[in-house]
C-alpha cells in the first residue's frame, strides 16, 4: 500500500498531508515564540527599579535602531508578498516566473540578515563605562586604543590564568577536590572586568547624547552636553569626545547579552527568529533553484511544496511584525 | 510529502512480491538504521529506549545502595565508578554527594525523556497506532527516522555527559535556576550544558514525532475508520502527541536560555544581587527563578499525562481483548482522556505552591489540579468496570494490565493531598512525593509497557513469549513495586527529606529526632529494589529467547483480537497491509450474540 494523500486532499480533511504537518508545526512554534515573548513580559515587568539601563522602570527605551528596524520590517514584508506571487505563479503553470519572485524572496532573506548583523555589531561595538564615582557614559571607542586595550586586558588575563593554573595545580596535589578550585578568567567579550588600579593612560570616547545611563542604583547622569568641544552645540543623536582617565573606570561593558537582561532577551529572540530565516531562506532557495527536475515530473507536488514553505516564511515574518514592537518601540 | 524514499518506485503491494524481487530488498543498513518503515522505527525506539529504562533502573540501584550503607562503598560497582568518574566522585568507591545528585539528576531525566515516554509514544505509537487505524505508515516516513535518530543522538548527548569533567548534570531532572548555572563554575562546557543540549535534541524529536503522529491519525484513517470507530489506545496517543506539540516548546525556550545563562553568562533565571560562596557574583543579575520554574512545570505537568494516557490505551486494549467483551463507556474514555488533555495545560503551578507565588494563584491551580481528577477518576472507573462480568483470560500481560489498575488508582489517589496547597506544603520535598508519583509511573506505567510488549511481542515477531518465565516476573515484580515504594510513604509523612544523599543519618545525628525505625526502612527498601532488579532478570532472559525459541503463533491473530493490527500479515511486511482494510463496525466488538466466534474483527465482511 501507498501512502495516500501525500498531493491530493483527502476528501473529508480537504487537505494533503504536509499541510496539516505544517499547520501543526506552526502551532509548536507559536508555542515556542510564545514562551519567549511571555518570558519577556515577566522580565520586564519584574525588572527591579533603579536598575541599569533605564533606573525608573529596570527597562531600557531607545537603544536599538529604529529606523533601519523599520526598513528591516518593510523588506521582510516584501518578502511575505512576493512568496505569495511565487505560488501563484506555479497555480498558472508558469515557473521562470516562480523562479523570479523565488529568488526576489531569498534576497529579501538574506538583506534581511545582512542587515541584522551590521545592526548586532554596532552593538557589539557599543560600550556602557561605569565609573568609580557610581556614574556612567555610553558611547564608542576608538579602534586602535580598543585593539591595544584588549591585547593588554588579553595579557593580564593570560598573567593571572597562569598563577590561578599554578595555584590548582598545587591545590590539587595537596588532594583538594576538583570543585574546590578557582575558576580561570575567560577571554569572552569584555564585560564587567576590572580596569586596572594603576593604569594612569586616559582614553578618548565618543560619548553618546544623551548618556543618561546611571548605575548603580541612585547616581547621577553625567551632563555630557556641557563637554561638548570648541563650544560646538551638541544634538541629541550625536557625540561628543571625552577623555577618560582609566583609573577612574570601574568596568566597561559592550552591549552584549551580558550586559543586561534586555539585551539578553533581544539577541536571544532576534537570533532565534534569524535562524528560522536563514532555514526559510535555504528551503526557499532550493525550490528556486532545484525545483525544476520535481516541476516537470510532479508539477502539484512542486506547486504544493511552495505553499508549504511559503504558510512557514509567513509565520516567520509574523513572528517579526510581534518582535519588531515589542524589542524597539515598547 | 515525499514517499519514495530509498525504495525508488515502492511496489504496490510489497508484501506479495517481496520476496520475488530480491534485487529490491534494501541492504542492512537501509533496512535497520536509516529505515522509514513505522515498524522498524518502533522497534529501534523500543529496543533503545528499554536499555535506557534499564541504565535508569541501574543509577537507582547505586543510589539505593549509598542510602541505605551511607559512607560504604557500592558493591560490586564501586571501585569501577572510582576509576571511570575519578575520587572527586567515588572516592575509594564510596559515593560522594556530587555523584548521588548526578545519578539522582540523570535517574529522572533518562526514565522521563529516554525510557518512558520513547517506549510508549516512539515503540507502542510507532508501531501499532498505523496498524490500528489501517494506514501504510505514518504520514512521513523519513520525519519519522528522523525523529528517532534526533532521540538517539540526545541519548548518546546525556550518556556522554557522564565522562566529561564535573560529571553530569547534578540539578534534578527539574534543572531549577539558579543552581543550574552556578553549581559547576570550574567547567564553562559542563554537565548541565550537555543536559540542555541533549534535551533540546530529545524535544525535537518530540516535536517531529508529534506532528506525525496528529497527521498520520487525521490523514490516514482507513475507510470507514471514523473517529469513534478508533481504539482508544489510539485516541490516547493522539491526545498524547497533543501534549507533546504544545507543552514542550516552552521548555525548549526555556532550555535555550539557560542554556545563553550558562554559556554568555546572561540573567535570565538570576535575581540581581546574588551570592555565591560569599561573593556577589558578577553578572547583570534582574532574572527571575520563578520564569524557569514556571516553563518547565508548563512541560512537565503535562509530561505526566504523556507518561500515563498511552498507558491507559494499551491497558484498555488488553483488557478488551481479555475480559472478551467491549470497553465499558468507550465514548466516556474518549471524552475524558480529550479532557485531560485540556486541563493539562492549566495545572502546572500545583508544582510551585512552596515558592511564594501568592495564595490566589495557588488557589485557581488547587481547583484546576482538582478538576483533572475527575477524568482521571472517570477513566480508571470505567476500565475497573469492564471487567464486570467478562470471562477474565488470565495470561501474562492481562495481569500486568489488571494491576495497572490498582496501583495506578494508589498513585493517583495518593497525589490529592499534594494538588491541595495546604496539605503540600507539609508533604512537598518529602519521600511521599517520591512514592506518589513512583505508583503512578513505576508499577502504573511501567506495568503499562510490560502489558503491551507481552500482548503485541508475537505480532512483532510472529512468537510468544514464555508464559511461565512471564508470570514469574509479574508476581516478582508487583510485590517488589509495593515493597519498594509503601515504606516511602511512611518515610515522608514522618518528614523524612528525599534529597538527602546519605538517606536522613545526618537528620539522626543531629537529634531533629527522625524515628529509628523511620531510617531502617532504607536499607528494607535497598534489599526490595535489588529483588526487584533480579526478577527483571526473567523478562530480560525471556524477551531475547523468546525472540529465536519462542512458541510460534498458528494465526495472525493469536489473541482472537478484533483491531485491524492484528488483521495483517505476522510480522507484516513494509505497507502493512495486503488488502485496504475498511472499518465497518466499532474497534471492540467481542462476544456479539449471534456471531459465530466471541470477536468480530472490525474489517470483517459478514
Amino acid at each position: 500500500m501507498e501512502i495516500p494523500y501525500t498531493v491530493k486532499p483527502r476528501p473529508d480533511t480537504g487537505l494533503y498531508n504536509a499541510k496539516v504537518g505544517i499547520w501543526l508545526f506552526l502551532a509548536s512554534e507559536v508555542m515556542l515564540f510564545g514562551a519567549l515573548f511571555s518570558s519577556y513580559i515577566l522580565l520586564r515587568v519584574g525588572a527591579p527599579d533603579g536598575f541599569w539601563p533605564d533606573v525608573a522602570t529596570g527597562w531600557p527605551h531607545g537603544l536599538l535602531n529604529i529606523p533601519i528596524g523599520t526598513f528591516n520590517t518593510a523588506v521582510l514584508i516584501a518578502s511575505s508578498v512576493t512568496v505569495v506571487m511565487a505560488w501563484a505563479a506555479l497555480k498558472a503553470g508558469n515557473f521562470a516566473k516562480f523562479k523570479g519572485f523565488m529568488i526576489f524572496t531569498v534576497l529579501c532573506a538574506f538583506s534581511f540578515l545582512g542587515i541584522k548583523s551590521y545592526e548586532y555589531n554596532e552593538k557589539f561595538t557599543h560600550y556602557v563605562v561605569r565609573m568609580k564615582d557610581g556614574t556612567a557614559v555610553t558611547g564608542h571607542f576608538d579602534h586602535e586604543f580598543l585593539h591595544g586595550f584588549l591585547e593588554k586586558a588579553n595579557d593580564r588575563r593570560e598573567k593571572k590564568n597562569v598563577e590561578l593554573r599554578e595555584i590548582n595545580a598545587k591545590a590539587k596535589a595537596e588532594g583538594k577536590s576538583e570543585k574546590d578550585l578557582l575558576p580561570h578568567l575567560s577571554n569572552r567579550f569584555l564585560t564587567l572586568d576590572k580596569f586596572s588600579e594603576e593604569s594612569t593612560e586616559s582614553v578618548k570616547m565618543l560619548v553618546d547624547i544623551p548618556s543618561a545611563f546611571r548605575y548603580p542604583v541612585g547616581t547621577k547622569p553625567v551632563a555630557v552636553e556641557a563637554t561638548a568641544k570648541d563650544g560646538e552645540h551638541a544634538e541629541p543623536g550625536g557625540h561628543v569626545e571625552k577623555e577618560i582617565k582609566l583609573a577612574d573606570v570601574q568596568s566597561l561593558a559592550a552591549f552584549i547579552p551580558s550586559t543586561a537582561t534586555f539585551f539578553a532577551i533581544y539577541f536571544t529572540m532576534t537570533a532565534l527568529h534569524g535562524l528560522h530565516v536563514l532555514g526559510g531562506a535555504l528551503i526557499l532557495g532550493y525550490f528556486a533553484f532545484f525545483g525544476k527536475k520535481m516541476w516537470k515530473e510532479e508539477p502539484e507536488r512542486l506547486t504544493n511544496r511552495v505553499e508549504v514553505a511559503g504558510l512557514f516564511w509567513h509565520f516567520v515574518d509574523l513572528v517579526w511584525i510581534f518582535l519588531f514592537p515589542v524589542v524597539y518601540l515598547l | 510529502m515525499n514517499t519514495s524514499t530509498a525504495h525508488a518506485p515502492a511496489h504496490p503491494t510489497a508484501a506479495a512480491h517481496a520476496d520475488a524481487h530480491e534485487h529490491h530488498e534494501p541492504g542492512f543498513w537501509q533496512k535497520y538504521i536509516f529505515s522509514t518503515d513505522h515498524k522498524v522505527i518502533g522497534i529501534q525506539y523500543a529496543l533503545t529506549s528499554l536499555l535506557f529504562l534499564f541504565f535508569g533502573f541501574l543509577l537507582m540501584l547505586a543510589m539505593r545502595a549509598q542510602l541505605a550503607n551511607p559512607g560504604q562503598p557500592i558493591p560490586l560497582i564501586g571501585h569501577a565508578l572510582q576509576s571511570v568518574l575519578g575520587d572527586d566522585m567515588a572516592n575509594n568507591g564510596v559515593m560522594q554527594a556530587d555523584l548521588y545528585n548526578v545519578f539522582g539528576a540523570m535517574h529522572g531525566t533518562i526514565m522521563v525523556f529516554l525510557a518512558i515516554v520513547p517506549i510508549l509514544f516512539g515503540a507502542f505509537g510507532n508501531y501499532v497506532t498505523p496498524l490500528q487505524i489501517g494506514a501504510p505508515d505514518m504520514a512521513f516516513p523519513r520525519l519519522n527516522m528522523a525523529s528517532f535518530h534526533l532521540y538517539f543522538l540526545g541519548g548518546i548527548v546525556m550518556l556522554a555527559s557522564f565522562f566529561i569533567p564535573g560529571g553530569a548534570a547534578k540539578s534534578g531532572w527539574t534543572s531549577y535556576s539558579p543552581l543550574a548555572t552556578i553549581n559547576d563554575p570550574v567547567h564553562v562546557i559542563n554537565g548541565q550544558t550537555l543536559w540542555l543540549v541533549g534535551m533540546v535534541l530529545l524535544i525535537t524529536s518530540s516535536l517531529l514525532g508529534a506532528v506525525n503522529f496528529i497527521t498520520t491519525i487525521i490523514q490516514l484513517r482507513a475507510k470507514g475508520m471514523t473517529w469513534m470507530r478508533m481504539p482508544f489506545f489510539v485516541w490516547a496517543q493522539f491526545v498524547t502527541a497533543f501534549l507533546l506539540l504544545l507543552a514542550f516548546p516552552p521548555l525548549e525556550a526555556a532550555g535555550i536560555m539557560q542554556l545563553v545563562d550558562n554559556v554568555l553568562k546572561t540573567s535570565f533565571f538570576l535575581p540581581s544581587g546574588l551570592v555565591v560562596n560569599g561573593q556577589q557574583l558578577a553578572v547583570s543579575g534582574g532574572g527571575s527563578p520563578l520564569l524557569w520554574q514556571h516553563l518547565f512545570w508548563f512541560l512537565a505537568h503535562p509530561e505526566v499525562y504523556v507518561l500515563i494516557l498511552p498507558a491507559m490505551g494499551i491497558v484498555s486494549e488488553v483488557i478488551a481483548n481479555n475480559t472478551r467483551k467491549p470497553l465499558w463507556g468507550y465514548k466516556s474514555l474518549v471524552y475524558a482522556s480529550l479532557s485531560i488533555g485540556f486541563l493539562a495545560f492549566i495545572v502546572w503551578a500545583h508544582h510551585m505552591y512552596l515558592t511564594g507565588m501568592g495564595t490566589r494563584i495557588s488557589t485557581f491551580f488547587q481547583t484546576t489540579t482538582m478538576m483533572i481528577s475527575i477524568p482521571s477518576v472517570i477513566i480508571l472507573t470505567a476500565l475497573f468496570i469492564s471487567l464486570w462480568g467478562g470471562s477474565i483470560r488470565f495470561n501474562t500481560p492481562m495481569l500486568f494490565a489488571l494491576a495497572f489498575l490498582p496501583m495506578f488508582g494508589i498513585g493517583g489517589l495518593t497525589g490529592l493531598p499534594l494538588g491541595f496547597n495546604a496539605s503540600d506544603i507539609i508533604l512537598h520535598d518529602s519521600y511521599y512525593v517520591i512514592a506518589h508519583f513512583h505508583y503512578v509511573v513505576a508499577p502504573g506505567t511501567i506495568f503499562g509497557i510490560f502489558a503491551g510488549i507481552y500482548f503485541w511481542f508475537p505480532k512483532a515477531t510472529g512468537r510468544f513469549m514464555n508464559e511461565t518465565l512471564g508470570k514469574i516476573h509479574f508476581v516478582g515484580s508487583l510485590i517488589c513495586m509495593n515493597l519498594i515504594f509503601a515504606p516511602m510513604f511512611i518515610q515522608g509523612l514522618h518528614g523524612m527529606s528525599r534529597r538527602m544523599y546519605d538517606g536522613g543519618t545526618t537528620y539522626f545525628g543531629s537529634g531533629v529526632g527522625l524515628d529509628p525505625e523511620i531510617l531502617h526502612l532504607n536499607t528494607f527498601i535497598t534489599h526490595a529494589a535489588a529483588a526487584l532488579g533480579f526478577f527483571q532478570l526473567f523478562f530480560i532472559v525471556n524477551f531475547f529467547v523468546s525472540m529465536v525459541g519462542g512458541k510460534r503463533v498458528t494465526s495472525d491473530n493469536p489473541w482472537q483480537a478484533t483491531t485491524l493490527d492484528w488483521q495483517t500479515p505476522t510480522p507484516p511486511p513494509h505497507g502493512n497491509f495486503t488488502t485496504e482494510p475498511i472499518a465497518l463496525r466499532g474497534p471492540y466488538e467481542y462476544s456479539v450474540p449471534g456471531a459465530k466466534v466471541d470477536f468480530t474483527p472490525q474489517n470483517q465482511v459478514i
